[in-house]
């Protein structure tokens, strides 16, 4: 731990404005998904608490905003504030487990096909290739579109999608690192196929896994947010922040701009966040470009 | 070159047979149309007939078979919704999509192609830091909140521009067509700039790492100890080593444009094929999303196609196997 703290890679983190102002979003946010429910005025989900007589009342700032509702009230008289927390619980949900499984599909697919090369390498390569000339969301939204919508349908098809970019890239740092010297040598020494590709190939290839990972992570939440603005993503029960803009694009006509804007902004901050320290770590580890 | 084309020729049918089967599966496996056609007090003769009719009743190869015979005749069947046939509803649909996808191509090169030059050739400036920061918002921001917010500043705020919809070519008393007039331009606008706006972010940042890396590279040091001009280097030499990897993510890219007209032309009520499969998927009018995903899949087989062919042109190294 302490050689990580007093690495150029740490110090460098320190001195990037971006790279902490993106943690902080990040971090925020986290907090915000995990102890929000217990924070925030009401459960906006539970009709007792909630009236209808309150429906569209503008943010506190604005003239009749009151400030019981800082962020105003959606049409059934949901306090926005309340409905944008635990919205985002369901856009971070699906997109760390979509980002995590896919993560863990593509780089185990991507480690082998480089590493057995041949025909398994060909075919998992051709499948990825045929998979990556459609575009991602698309796919998406034909499968959403067949099976309907649902949290865990969107968690399966998102990672279903989402395996190939981590397979192909993957797969070309295996091959970059199979021939290498310290490969050979385990080799000669008698380990198996397993161990030499998890304990010898995988820590290898790991600088490339952490800046993709994080660059997914905003990504599917934008794929997400996109699916679920479409009608095809996330149950009307249980909204994610791209179904709250859907809901409230309607209104914004009439200019109650507050019950789709606020969520589409909270998305962006969060996509923001991610994509700064994304950036700084793609540029970081990758000495490439320095 | 012509064994390529020949050889890239097949792999695009081999893809588009593939597709044709996976597409054929899926519908297959979800909810049955019958239920869908008839009346919910149908008797159950009235239901077995309509599985007759469609061809429910034969075995799922023969059926696979019997599609994709059609599928070769350009018969989709007809939409259950409008009682059309659905291919005819898909492509009266598209050069309105086309339309929204031609401007916005044409935008983000407009805007994408100096900024990212700009900002590969010279990344350690102010400009391209600020160039950087701002794409940087342009891919976190989500399609359908730049739609939105541009309906908001300028239709409902400002009332520049019109909220939606698209004004059709009139005939004028003439009898010509009117095409580009400005109510066609004032409404393919906003439109065009949401749909461009990710890709303008997207394209500024592969220029630049791209021709950041090529601007290492030593034949450009070599350039540069002869004394050619920077202006030379840039344009003459830089650029077009940059290209190769640029066209190949941005030929992919227009796929994506596509696929996001779906969102804008859902938020600006644009006539076009998105909008079609999605007021589609509302209805589970399957014929018609199953000619949008060929249709579609025709258009990614080609685009990728024509990316291959001109990928070999830029980099004359690359060889075509």
């Amino acid at each position: 731990m302490k050689r990580f703290f007093e690495s150029e890679f740490f110090y460098n983190y320190r001195k990037s404005f971006s790279a902490v102002f993106g943690s902080v979003i990040i971090f925020l946010a986290l907090v915000i998904g995990l102890i929000g429910p217990f924070v925030v005025p009401q459960n906006p989900y539970d009709q007792k608490q909630t009236d209808l007589s309150n429906a569209y009342l503008p943010p506190m700032w604005e003239e009749e905003g009151r400030a019981e509702f800082p962020l105003g009230t959606d049409g059934q008289g949901r306090d926005m504030l309340s409905v944008i927390v635990y919205g985002s619980r369901i856009s971070l949900l699906i997109g760390i487990s979509v980002t995590v499984i896919s993560c863990v599909i593509g780089t185990f697919l991507g480690v082998f096909a480089g590493y057995k090369g041949g025909k398994t390498d060909s075919f998992i390569m051709r499948v990825a290739d045929i998979q990556l000339s459609f575009p991602s969301m698309l796919i998406a939204l034909f499968i959403m579109a067949i099976f309907g919508s649902g949290i865990e349908k969107l968690i399966v098809t998102l990672s279903f999608v989402g395996w190939v970019m981590f397979a192909r890239t993957i797969r070309g740092e295996t091959l970059s690192v199979k021939n290498q010297e310290y490969i050979q040598a385990a080799h000669v020494l008698g380990y198996s196929d397993w161990r030499i590709l998890f304990r010898h190939v995988l820590p290898n290839v790991t600088t490339p896994l952490i800046v993709l990972f994080t660059n997914k992570i905003g990504n599917v939440i934008l794929t997400e947010a996109s699916l679920s603005f479409l009608g095809v993503g996330v149950p009307v029960t249980q909204p994610s922040l791209g179904l709250l803009v859907k809901n409230g694009f309607d209104v914004l006509f009439s200019g109650l701009w507050w019950v789709s804007l606020l969520p589409g902004l909270y998305i962006m901050l969060l996509v923001f966040g991610i994509n700064l320290l994304g950036d700084f770590l793609k540029d970081e580890l990758n000495p490439q470009l320095n | 070159m012509i064994r390529f084309i020949i050889r890239r020729f097949f792999q695009m049918i081999l893809v588009l047979f593939i597709v044709s089967l996976m597409v054929f599966l899926l519908s297959s496996f979800t909810g049955d149309p019958v239920y869908m056609l008839l009346p919910p007090d149908a008797t159950l003769e009235e239901i077995a007939d309509m599985r007759i009719l469609l061809g429910l009743d034969k075995p799922l190869y023969v059926q696979y078979a019997i599609f994709l015979q059609n599928i070769l005749k350009g018969d989709f069947g007809n939409s259950y919704v409008y009682n059309k046939p659905a291919l005819g509803l898909i492509l009266e649909r598209m050069p309105a999509t086309m339309e929204v996808v031609a401007v916005s191509t044409i935008i983000t090169i407009l805007i994408a192609l100096p900024l990212g030059v700009f900002a590969g050739s010279n990344p350690k400036s102010t400009g391209s830091k600020s160039i950087m920061f701002g794409s940087l918002i342009g891919i976190s921001l989500p399609s359908f909140l730049v739609g939105m917010l541009l309906i908001y500043l300028f239709s409902v705020t400002l009332g520049w521009l019109p909220t939606s919809g698209r004004s059709i070519p009139a005939i004028t008393a003439s009898g010509k067509k009117t095409y580009f007039t400005i109510n066609e331009l004032r409404h393919v606008l906003l439109p065009s700039i949401t749909l461009a706006l990710g890709q303008v972010a997207m394209l500024i940042r592969l220029l630049k790492a791209g021709l950041q890396e090529t601007m290492q590279k030593d034949f450009i040091k070599f350039a540069k100890s002869k004394g050619v001009s920077r202006r030379n280097i840039v344009f003459g030499h830089a650029l077009r080593n940059a290209l190769t990897s640029t066209i190949t993510v941005f030929g992919l890219s227009i796929g994506d444009l596509i696929a996001f007209t779906t969102i804008t032309e859902t938020i600006f009520a644009w006539p076009g094929m998105g909008r079609l499969l999605l007021t589609s998927i509302n209805v589970s009018d399957r014929p018609v999303i199953i000619v949008y995903i060929m249709v579609v899949s025709v258009i990614f087989v080609v685009i990728n196609f024509f990316v291959d062919i001109l990928y070999t042109v830029i980099d004359p190294r690359i060889k075509l196997n």
